[in-house]
């Protein structure tokens, strides 16, 4: 299904995959147009959504005081984000927020990892919107947090000016201040799980399709080396992704803790 | 200002790809710095390889994103 819908272009020259191999239309091409909305994007969000339901309630729904099976998983998962995230970002508050950053960080590598596994093959997150709701969510529970727990006129008092400066610095630091943590925090929060996505699913695809085309479509012996080189690729770059794909998901709750913390706690 | 119209015009193929690579130069001199002063930090205090990590981490993210966005610009602005 995904080989055709790559050589889509067709032809004889090779023709490396563009932006047409993100567009997905409805899943049910001619089906009842209530159902045009079920994209495979949205089938991935909901598949991703529901296996973490499931493990999330087999991990933690009839918790033993001695763990077995899943609950292991799921405890030793729970540690790690507590652990590398919630803790040094928020501090003492920080087993507070578990609930939120455990769903984030197994949401977004759920969505993320769909990206390798076979047949589904899309990181969801590939699609901008995606990130850019989870974004905007951490963007507004820091403003809320902000202004609750500094004030209005404190948040902007203390993201501007901060204490302990020679006054002159002031007239640069204050905009740029202003302005990163206004402006560009919520877009390079959602544009850096984007890209990575983004220009991760296009290597993945690039080097298969070479692979497909100069060794199933157009297989010479010239170009049978650049088939073997670009088959080889797909399995490095698979393995690549993977880290890739667990990085991005840990850097993403990893600032939403640290915006969070520095909202609770602005003298940090 | 001409001479560069006049090289943009003789360039052949994509002109996002050549902006993407001039885009990559500053965030990979400080991709190579941010973690190679991180394993310097973890040689010398090993018992700190948790904060160090951590930081280093983050520290990645942010200066990545300087090259992220100049990957994505060349799509976006056609």
């Amino acid at each position: 299904m995904s080989a055709p819908h790559l050589l889509a272009a067709g032809g004889d020259e090779f023709e490396a995959p563009g932006l047409h191999i993100f567009d997905w239309g409805p899943l049910f091409s001619g089906g009842p147009s209530w159902l045009d909305w079920l994209t495979k994007p949205v089938l991935i969000v909901i598949l991703a959504a529901l296996a973490l339901i499931v493990f999330a309630w087999r991990a933690f729904g009839n918790a033993q005081l001695v763990p077995r099976g899943v609950q292991n998983v799921g405890e030793v998962a729970y540690l790690f984000v507590r652990d590398q995230v919630a803790r040094p970002m928020i501090g003492k508050d920080g087993d507070k927020w578990m609930g939120f950053l455990f769903t984030t960080f197994f949401f977004i590598l759920f969505l993320n990892l769909s990206g390798v596994v076979p047949v589904l093959q899309l990181p969801a997150t590939s699609h901008i919107a995606f990130p850019i709701v989870f974004a905007a969510f951490v963007y507004v529970t820091m403003l809320f947090l902000s202004i609750k727990h500094q004030g209005f006129i404190g948040y902007f008092k203390n993201m501007m000016f901060p204490p302990g400066l020679p006054k002159p610095l002031y007239v640069i630091l204050a905009p740029i201040e202003l302005l990163s943590n206004i402006i560009l925090r919520p877009f390079t929060h959602s544009v850096r799980l984007f890209a990575n996505m983004f220009a991760g699913h296009l290597l993945l695809a690039f080097f298969s399709t070479v692979a497909w085309w100069f060794l199933v479509e157009k297989l010479t012996p010239a170009g049978a080396g650049v088939g073997v080189v670009g088959f080889l690729m797909t399995i490095i770059m698979t393995g690549f992704e993977i880290f890739v794909q667990s990085l991005q998901a840990f850097i993403f709750t990893l600032l939403a803790a640290s915006y969070i913390g520095g909202a609770l706690h602005p003298e940090h | 200002m001409s001479a560069v119209l006049a090289a943009a015009d003789s360039v052949n193929g994509n002109l996002g790809s050549i902006a993407y690579g001039l885009a990559a130069i500053g965030p990979g001199i400080g991709v190579g710095i941010i973690f190679g002063q991180g394993v310097q930090a973890m040689a010398r205090q090993p018992e700190m390889v948790n904060v160090i990590r951590q930081n280093m981490l983050l520290g990645f993210a942010l200066t990545e994103a300087l090259a992220l966005i100049g990957f994505v610009v060349p799509f976006v602005h056609k």
